[in-house]
């Protein structure tokens, strides 16, 4: 199944476009759910924690998407995180760097640890889970040698930087806003743009992707490198929203991450799922965990319930996906059909 | 059939160079892991760290009888939490003053199984003490037991371990527990009105230190009728945990009208999040333990009126002195008996009560506000 | 057209395309013995050099049995896991499993249980959770990395929700039996080693020889290979999945009360984020990712290298942190330089698939 049937069969290309509206809904149905149960769910300031708390993983989801959209995972990205965040706190204390260089350097870092992660694996072939597993341990071990007990204070960091963390427009968070800005426009580079349309190809059958003459490893390479530089802009988020990094930071972020990607329907074997599938995925979680924290529920429930929530939307995905492979059979089958009851007319 | 040959010549051809390519990658691989092996080593031969004296078996008495050239292992939480730093600091100046060592070793998440290797390589380097701050009560014991079987003096400091006598230990309390417990919940009482919901942020579940002194609060706030104390939540010791634990807590709760948070990684973040939520500020009071150093932007602009904390320092240097003297056999964990620690003076072995051991209190909780907060550089 | 599965576990190429099929020329004897494992014993050899040159303590025979406390009970996990991969799926699941059993046996024993019910219990529950596993991944079909990620979570949920922030035991409670938890302070008696080390090494015995010895194991080997062809010879795939999963399950249970021993106690986050360890040990040892190569020698050695470099970092008191960066570091280059080797003989899409794909099992 290519990008291309996907895209311009209506039938299915309206079933993908409902794994993205289910999950939607599913965010609705657990915030009417909560707000039922608690009337202050709904108020403005927990609106905005719900969106903030989404906000790092649903960024960090982009990237994995487009790195899982081809058939690869990158577990590097909670240590790049980690890394950047303190990288640019540091910088910020020792040598006064102006703001906005802040999150330059932030996905200048995060895209050079994208590159390696990309390097070997195109140029070396080496299965990119065992790339990014190494990359984790290495980059971790380098961030905590860095922070080393001296972590990243607020009064070190310049407030006008971590404005960016707490700062509403129209009640809405900056930083949901700018990760809205980043989904919306990675989700049209990918739908509109060749090369994010051959990512879907490089996923779903490698070979023939790289016979029909797609520069499989070039796309290959940027999608480490986007995913590695949008970790690094999610370590300056994240040391604008805490004000405080220490080696823990990002630590045990991948495996959630790649559980927002899935239950946000991106398919773990690549060639399908959307950036805005994976944000969506990473809200819905996020409204859950707040929801149980509402409802008064145990703490210690959170994550069965989050585990349980995980495995059924894989099983629903799978499900789904074999609904639209028996779709793709009848349509094939009619059409074999027509060919031939009509053998003068074209197939 | 001689095409056939050919291509039996050639696969043999074939397959001897891929195992040549493969023999070169094997040794490759091996001289570069090894390479990289001897790189890590001398880095690290050169950077040791604690004193500098170097410590030998045969040990003479010093004038205040402690014996000289003792090591002492200080086992903290994780590496990086920067209280236990400073108070790992403080049992580096005590062995230095009295011509003994500290390695200082653990690792970088706050689980037992981080420690354990620890315990074990102050085992085999026959430490003469070790001072630990528990991650867990219990699963040190094993390890710690095995320690003091071939001698080493076992001290706990900041988090105490649950060992019963197996091994026996010597607990640093930073302040009476009991003092720690009900002082929180005073003060909070205080700015409050003595009424209203309340919640605590800790730090790991199974933290011992907070637990102990939770269990306090919890007596101490019967004493106030009015005030309830709705949840408790576990920040993990971990910045961004506590702030999500927090905002969990917030919602949940709106007429929350104060937390206790008896961990300064917990009250950090609490602190950071109402300095950036102001409007939180006018039916919330926070309380807790804090490092001044951490904690004055925040009472200096009136998010935090008070706070209380102890010198970790201190602790440290405190524990330092027990640790030698315990070692050199001038005190023991008898109740009563006696040690000089110092500049700090004299400190006396508090028979063991409630579940625990024999310890030693630094002394009490000092209580920071606007006008000593600055004076303080811890 | 010749389309020769490759045998499992043999270094030999298949044969050229158009080329008549032929038994493949006997390959030189240093042929053999200069495979994955050939560089692990040259690593070891340098590790245990290394640390005996740096650290006073190293060689003393303690060292030995602190090396099996440490690494042992992550170790026997790495067994099933081997299996797994093996046959091209991942388990990870595996120490989120051992923090459940272990919760469960403490929840158990805190109720008053005795120790042998509550042990079964325990692996019975470890039974269960590979029962799960294996349905969703052979029954559902799916993903096995992104169901592992679920039942990961799940477990973990499951032992804070039976312990909550209780270490059991608690005051009241009894301590654990005395028979039970020598196994965290003796060694086995005789030797210097410990009684997990003991259990792994029978347990390594066992998995080598079903996996090297035996039809299951060649099963093991063609699954991962070429599940299809695998399945038309007659394997049956989704039952030999659907065991080693059970296995795994029962195994990390295992290791939970063996580690829960070892401690003479457990808390809800016992085992917390070992899965990657896990899996960085069975990679390192010559595991394919993709499934269908590797052997339990090659895991055994890896597990000596981590155990060993663990043991002489820490004695020398290098920072932690540089210990990560020393494994992760040795992971990428056991992969890198064979996969530039690699690199340099690929010759383009001749059938092969680009070897950075994930996996060329697609389930559809």
């Amino acid at each position: 199944m290519t990008a291309r049937t996907a895209l311009t069969s209506p039938r299915l290309a309206s079933i993908l476009r409902a794994r993205e509206a289910g999950t939607a809904v599913l965010v609705l149905v657990v915030f009417a759910a909560a707000t039922l149960k608690d009337h202050n769910f709904a108020d403005a300031g927990s609106v905005q924690q719900l969106l903030t708390g989404a906000s790092l993983i649903a960024l960090l989801g982009v990237g994995e998407t487009l790195v899982i959209v081809t058939r690869n995972v990158d577990l590097s990205v909670g240590s790049v995180l980690g890394l950047c965040a303190f990288t640019v706190g540091d910088l910020f204390r020792h040598q006064h760097i102006p703001v906005w260089s802040g999150f330059v350097i932030a996905v200048a870092l995060g895209a050079a640890v994208g590159a390696i992660n990309g390097l070997i694996t195109t140029v070396a072939r080496v299965p990119s889970l065992v790339v990014t597993l190494a990359m984790l341990y290495i980059v971790r071990g380098v961030d905590a040698k860095l922070v080393s007990g001296s972590i990243v204070l607020p009064s070190q960091v310049p407030s006008a930087f971590a404005a960016v963390g707490y700062r509403t427009i129209l009640g809405i968070p900056w930083l949901a806003i700018i990760v809205a800005v980043v989904v919306a426009a990675v989700a049209y580079a990918m739908r509109s743009f060749r090369s994010g349309r051959e990512l879907y190809a490089i996923g779903s059958n490698p070979e023939a992707a790289t016979l029909a003459g797609v520069p499989s490893g070039r796309r290959v390479f940027m999608a480490f490198v986007t995913s590695g530089a949008l970790a690094g802009l999610g370590g300056a988020l994240f040391l604008a929203l805490f004000a405080q990094v220490d080696n823990s930071a990002g630590i045990g972020y991948e495996l959630n991450v790649i559980a927002a990607v899935v239950v946000g329907g991106v398919a773990i074997f690549g060639g399908s799922g959307t950036v805005v599938g994976a944000a969506l995925g990473a809200l819905l979680l996020n409204t859950i965990q707040q929801a149980l924290v509402a409802v008064r529920s145990s703490s210690f429930w959170n994550e069965a319930i989050a585990g349980a929530l995980l495995l059924a939307a894989i099983a629903f995905d799978r499900w789904l996906a074999l609904r639209v492979a028996r779709g793709l059979r009848t349509a094939q089958g009619a059409h074999r059909d027509l060919s031939v009851a009509a053998p003068g007319s074209s197939s | 059939m001689k095409r056939i040959n050919n291509a039996r010549a050639q696969r043999r051809q074939a397959l001897r160079r891929q195992a040549l390519r493969r023999q070169a990658t094997v040794i490759f691989a091996a001289v570069l892991a090894g390479s990289v092996i001897a790189a890590c080593s001398s880095s690290a031969s050169s950077s040791p760290p604690g004193g500098s004296t170097t410590s030998s078996s045969t040990a003479s008495p010093s004038s205040t009888g402690a014996k000289k050239g003792l090591v002492v292992y200080y086992i903290p939480k994780d590496t990086q939490n920067p209280y236990e730093v400073l108070a790992d600091k403080g049992g580096e100046r005590a062995l230095s003053e009295l011509g003994g060592k500290v390695v200082v070793s653990s690792g970088t998440v706050d689980t037992a199984a981080a420690q354990i290797p620890s315990i074990q390589a102050a085992i085999q380097a026959h430490a003469n003490a070790i001072v630990i701050a528990g991650n867990d009560a219990k699963a040190l014991c094993p390890s710690l037991n095995q320690a003091a079987q071939q001698g080493i003096k076992i001290l706990s400091f900041d988090s105490d371990v649950d060992c019963g006598a197996a091994p026996d230990h010597l607990f640093i309390n930073q302040a009476d527990t009991q003092t720690i417990g009900t002082s929180e919940v005073d003060i909070l009482a205080k700015e409050i009105n003595s009424s209203g919901q309340i919640a605590i942020l800790s730090a790991a579940a199974s933290a011992t230190n907070q637990n102990s002194w939770i269990v306090y609060m919890k007596q101490e706030l019967q004493k106030y009728p009015n005030m309830k104390l709705v949840k408790i939540v576990y920040g993990n010791d971990d910045p961004a945990t506590s702030l999500t634990v927090l905002q969990g807590l917030l919602s949940a709760y709106p007429n929350l009208r104060g937390i206790i948070s008896p961990t300064t990684v917990g009250i950090q973040a609490a602190a950071q999040y109402l300095n950036t939520h102001k409007s939180l500020l006018s039916k919330l009071v926070l309380t807790g333990l804090g490092l001044p150093s951490q904690m004055k932007p925040y009472v200096l602009d009136g998010t935090v009126k008070e706070f209380e904390l102890w010198n970790p320092s201190n602790l440290g240097y405190l524990a330092g002195y027990a640790a030698a003297a315990l070692a050199s056999g001038t005190t023991t964990l008898s109740t009563d008996s006696t040690f000089t620690a110092g500049t700090l003076g004299s400190y006396k072995v508090l028979a063991p009560a409630g579940g625990t051991g024999p310890s030693v209190v630094l002394g009490p909780p000092t209580v920071f506000d606007k006008a000593n907060v600055a004076s303080f550089n811890f | 057209m010749s389309s020769e599965i490759a045998p499992p576990a043999a270094d030999t190429q298949a044969p050229e395309r158009g080329q008549p099929p032929e038994a493949a020329p006997r390959p030189p004897w240093w042929h053999t013995a200069l495979r994955w494992e050939t560089g692990l014993v040259v690593v070891l050899i340098a590790a245990l050099l290394f640390g005996s040159s740096e650290s006073a303590t190293f060689t003393s025979p303690i060292t030995l049995f602190y090396a099996g406390i440490n690494v042992g009970y992550i170790a026997i996990m790495a067994l099933p896991m081997t299996l797994i991969v093996v046959t091209g799926e991942i388990d990870l699941s595996v120490a989120s499993m051992l923090g459940m059993s272990g919760a469960l046996l403490g929840n158990l024993w805190h109720h008053g249980w005795p120790i042998w019910p509550a042990m079964l219990l325990a692996l019975a529950a470890g039974v269960l959770g590979g029962a799960l596993n294996g349905l969703l991944v052979t029954r559902l079909g799916l993903p096995s990395i992104a169901v592992t990620i679920g039942t990961l979570t799940l477990f973990r949920g499951g032992a804070e929700i039976l312990l909550g922030s209780q270490t059991i035991p608690l005051a009241s409670d009894r301590p654990f039996p005395a028979w039970l938890t020598k196994i965290g302070v003796v060694p086995v008696s005789g030797t210097e080693l410990s009684y997990t080390t003991v259990i792994f090494i029978v347990l390594a015995i066992a998995c080598g020889v079903v996996l090297h010895a035996t039809p299951l194991g060649r099963a093991m080997f063609a699954t991962g290979l070429q599940p299809e062809a695998a399945r038309f010879a007659g394997i049956r795939v989704a039952r030999v999945k659907f065991w080693l999963y059970v296995f795994s399950g029962i195994v990390c249970a295992f290791a939970g009360i063996l580690l829960t021993a070892q401690n003479s106690s457990v808390s809800y986050n016992a085992g917390f984020g070992l899965e990657l360890n896990v899996v960085a040990i069975v990679l390192l040892g010559g595991v394919s990712i993709f499934g269908g190569r590797g052997t339990i020698p090659g895991v055994v050695l890896s597990v000596a290298i981590v155990g060993s470099l663990q043991m002489a970092l820490t004695q020398m008191n290098i920072d932690p942190n540089v210990q990560q960066i020393v494994i992760g570091g040795l992971l990428l280059i056991s992969v890198v330089i064979p996969g530039l080797g690699r690199a340099a003989r690929w010759r383009g899409p001749s059938g092969h698939k680009p070897p950075w794909a994930l996996s060329k099992r697609h389930r559809l």
